[in-house]
């Protein structure tokens, strides 16, 4: 009975804090992407020949996000059903997009003008029960093209 | 030194080729960090204390790297990749890996 108890109350507060957490995180992930809008990162290899006018430097972002346990629970029970495991693609779109906005963040303390050769990096580093994700690390970096003048 | 996850440096001319040069670094986690990251997988959110980890010993394995480059006379690194790989329960292998060339 207490381990019931225990587990509703691990749930409830998964449930709770971790929806709070997620609407919070994808607020001020896209407020900050419109403002960092001006530095496209490019994941093209080449960096443009017209105008060779610029410095080079790398740059890098990186997060660990952890899920949580009520995701944790209903990712379990689609491993039961099979199919589309929304709990987890959120956690790696915002993890993604957060390592991005850090290294653009470091790109525009240099002033740099474009980000090339995007590369994305996801390692899944901390496991729970029954090897399921716990947390997730992404990073991000490129070349920041700073133009010299 | 210039460092470039780039192939061609815009602008500039390689004048030779070094090889590869690499550099890793294995780190455990801590004790400490273990029990804010469990609190942190009910509630879920960022763990802070692993970002800082994994970024202190990636720069790590960068700094590493471009030690090899310096010692073959390197004065830019490109095409730089990183990787991360588990080794053992509870540690984590970070590796830098990229060309040293002289460029003009």
């Amino acid at each position: 009975m207490a381990d019931l108890i225990i587990f509703i109350t691990l749930l409830a507060m998964g449930y709770g804090f971790g929806r709070y957490a997620e609407s919070r995180h994808y607020a001020s992930i896209r407020e900050r992407e419109k403002d960092l809008n001006s530095i496209p990162a490019i994941a093209s290899r080449i960096p443009p020949q017209g105008n060779p006018n610029f410095d080079s430097q790398l740059v890098s972002g990186s997060v660990v996000i952890s899920v949580d346990y009520f995701k944790r629970f209903i990712a379990g029970l689609r491993n039961l059903v099979g199919g589309r495991m929304s709990s987890y693609e959120t956690l790696l779109d915002r993890a993604r997009r957060e390592a991005i906005l850090r290294m653009k963040t470091e790109a525009r303390n240099l002033s740099a003008e474009y980000v090339f050769n995007l590369k994305l990096e996801t390692a899944s580093i901390h496991k729970g029960k029954g090897n399921s994700i716990g947390s997730v690390e992404v990073v991000a970096y490129g070349t920041a093209l700073i133009p010299n003048r | 030194m210039i460092v470039s996850n780039l192939e061609i440096l815009p602008g500039k001319r390689i004048t030779k080729h070094l090889g590869l040069v690499q550099g890793s670094s294995v780190r455990a986690k801590h004790v400490g960090r273990d029990i804010m990251a469990s609190l942190k997988n009910i509630f879920g959110g960022e763990l802070k204390g692993y970002t800082e980890l994994l970024q202190e010993s990636r720069q790590e394995a960068h700094d590493r790297m471009l030690e090899q480059a310096k010692a073959v006379g390197a004065n830019a690194v490109l095409n730089i990749r990183f990787s991360t790989s588990s080794v053992a329960a509870g540690a984590a292998e970070l590796f830098a890996y990229g060309t040293a060339v002289i460029i003009e």
